[in-house]
């Protein structure tokens, strides 16, 4: 008898709580109601144990969508990225190219093991985080309240680590086809320390100065890394290549990508793995997680859509290239805004970002006479920045209620609930990243230039980074 | 290249080797365009066959590539005819019209 009423009371009380979820069971009141007035009422052992097993249930919940994130995240590193650049580079530099995404996965997990996490997510300073998980310390099935309640703190930093692996994997768009395998792991190395470890704990960690969530000075916007991400990286990516200077022979000779069939695999991986990037960014399978999903999945067909228009317009063709490379710009841009603005407004932002990218990428691009082979400034650094601040414009608390007062009421986000001055703090987190990128990059090219140098002689430009480099070819199709 | 093919195997022609080549002659190319950077292309793909025939087969072998491959317009391609000194099987070293 008892055993029945454990049962029945845990199912109520799952279907009630799964009530407000996405899962429907179905609640059995008249059940529970004669069971109840049948025999005594539970002890409050048991209620605790029943409240116990409810949490876990949504742990599990959590716990198993977060996991699913990560290793979202992680193929859009691996091959998502190393596919969409791949493809775009000459055949003779497609290895060595994909090698730069996937070393980022060796490297950088390694890094974030030891120390890298403690330096976002521990409590430090205002600007950088402290030593508290050195070597992961305290990180460990029990979940951080302060972070994700629901979930394992493990679960948080492997979910984080693949954002801190993406990040740097961006940059080497701005390079491709020239720099030195050897410089480009030194760079990175100091990079996730100079660059993004400081930005993402101004951002998401505690007492970060730009932290919207946990009261900071500026709080700025990011519900998935538009600063933290793609403004960091893309901004660094334009400072390298000015400095790294043009490829041999551009632009007047035609470098054309090798397979836009691999730049397309890897962009529709990127599509679907952004799901885990903006929607994980709920750190919860929730409401809010479908709300960021929708929006995503939104702005990237808008910004496809946006892109294909002004290409056609302007080239009387629209093209494949130009459509995935329209959609991850609008995937970028959405990237901030995710989890606090409506699905109407993703659709705006993805459609304005598709044609901002392309402007950047055709026009602007060929006035200044930059060499950004691959676009990452073109699309993470300006999609990024178009992103950060139409998230002031658009924001709204009917969506993510982030600000409350002290009675817990929610206060205006975004400039369409009344709030421009949201607009301010955007700007400022957006100026943060691009000054932290250009201070951070700049210093680092010297110190490596210094060291190691960083452009491969013109022979093994001229050869391809494949052999020179890695001793291989990417296509040997011999019988 | 089909038609080519059936109609050389109709005249008794069996030895062919066909490369997939790029070139051109008067043919103009065509414009490529990839995120707003326009690249002239103008090496096109074409087919190349060599074959080795007897003399006695060559005029018959003109005729019946000239009927199949043409199509009036330019990039049609062209004929070239070389004497060749001589032919060996490397299988079992026959020499002249028995190695074709």
């Amino acid at each position: 008898m008892k055993h029945l009423l454990y049962v029945v009371m845990l199912g109520l009380a799952l279907g009630l709580f799964a009530g407000q979820g996405i899962a429907q069971t179905a609640p059995q009141p008249a059940v529970a109601a004669q069971a109840a007035t049948a025999s005594q009422a539970p002890s409050a052992a048991q209620v605790q144990k029943l409240e116990k097993q409810i949490a876990d249930a949504q742990s599990s919940g959590d716990n198993a969508w977060m996991l699913v994130c990560a290793a979202l995240v992680l193929m859009m590193t691996g091959p998502g990225l190393a596919l969409f650049y791949g493809g775009l580079v000459r055949k003779k530099n497609v290895l060595a190219t994909m090698m730069q995404s996937f070393s980022m996965m060796a490297l950088i997990t390694v890094i974030w093991a030891v120390i890298g996490f403690s330096l976002c997510f521990s409590p430090g300073t205002s600007f950088i985080g402290g030593f508290q998980h050195l070597f992961l310390h305290g990180v460990g099935a029990a979940p951080d309240p302060t972070y994700a309640g629901t979930i394992p703190f493990g679960t948080f930093m492997v979910f984080q680590l693949m954002f801190a692996v993406i990040t740097p994997a961006l940059i080497c768009g701005a390079f491709a086809e020239r720099m030195k395998f050897s410089a480009m792991i030194l760079f990175m190395v100091l990079w996730s320390f100079i660059v993004y470890d400081p930005m993402a704990h101004m951002v998401w960690g505690k007492g970060g100065f730009l932290n919207a969530a946990l009261g900071g000075a500026f709080p700025t916007l990011d519900f998935a890394g538009g600063t933290v991400v793609h403004i960091t990286s893309g901004v660094s990516a334009l400072v390298c290549a000015l400095y790294l200077g043009k490829r041999l022979g551009y632009p007047g000779e035609p470098m054309p990508p090798h397979s836009v069939v691999l730049s397309f695999i890897g962009a529709c991986l990127l599509w679907v793995g952004w799901f885990g990037f903006n929607a994980g960014s709920a750190l919860a399978a929730n409401g809010l997680a479908t709300s960021a999903f929708v929006a995503t999945d939104f702005a990237a067909a808008a910004a496809a859509i946006g892109w294909a228009v002004a290409e056609w317009m302007r080239n009387g063709k629209p093209s494949v290239l130009g459509v995935i490379s329209g959609a991850v710009a609008g995937l970028v841009a959405i990237t901030p805004a995710s989890g606090f603005v409506g699905p109407m407004s993703a659709l705006l932002i993805g459609f304005v970002a598709g044609g901002f990218c392309y402007w950047m990428v055709s026009k602007v691009k060929s006035r200044f006479g930059y060499d950004d082979s691959l676009d990452a400034f073109g699309v993470h650094g300006a999609g990024g920045t178009i992103g950060a601040i139409l998230t002031g414009v658009f924001a709204t608390s009917t969506i993510n209620p982030i600000f409350k007062d002290s009675q817990g009421n929610a206060l205006p986000v975004g400039l369409i609930d009344g709030h421009p001055g949201q607009l301010l703090n955007q700007l400022v987190g957006v100026a943060i990243a691009w000054g932290l990128a250009i201070v951070g990059t700049l210093v680092i090219l010297k110190v490596v230039d210094a060291l190691v140098g960083l452009r491969v002689p013109e022979e093994h430009e001229i050869q391809g980074l494949d052999l020179a480099l890695h001793g291989e070819e990417g296509y040997t199709f011999e019988a | 290249m089909e038609h080519v093919k059936s109609a050389l195997h109709e005249i008794g022609v069996e030895g062919l080797t066909i490369s997939e080549v790029r070139g051109h002659g008067r043919q103009k190319g065509h414009t490529e365009v990839y995120r707003g950077r326009e690249y002239n292309v103008d090496l096109l793909p074409k087919i190349k066959i060599e074959m080795v025939l007897a003399d006695r087969l060559v005029d018959s072998a003109v005729e019946a590539i000239l009927r199949a491959a043409r199509t009036g317009k330019i990039g049609d391609g062209k004929i070239f005819l070389y004497p060749v000194e001589e032919a060996i099987r490397i299988r079992n070293e026959e020499r002249g019209e028995a190695a074709l």
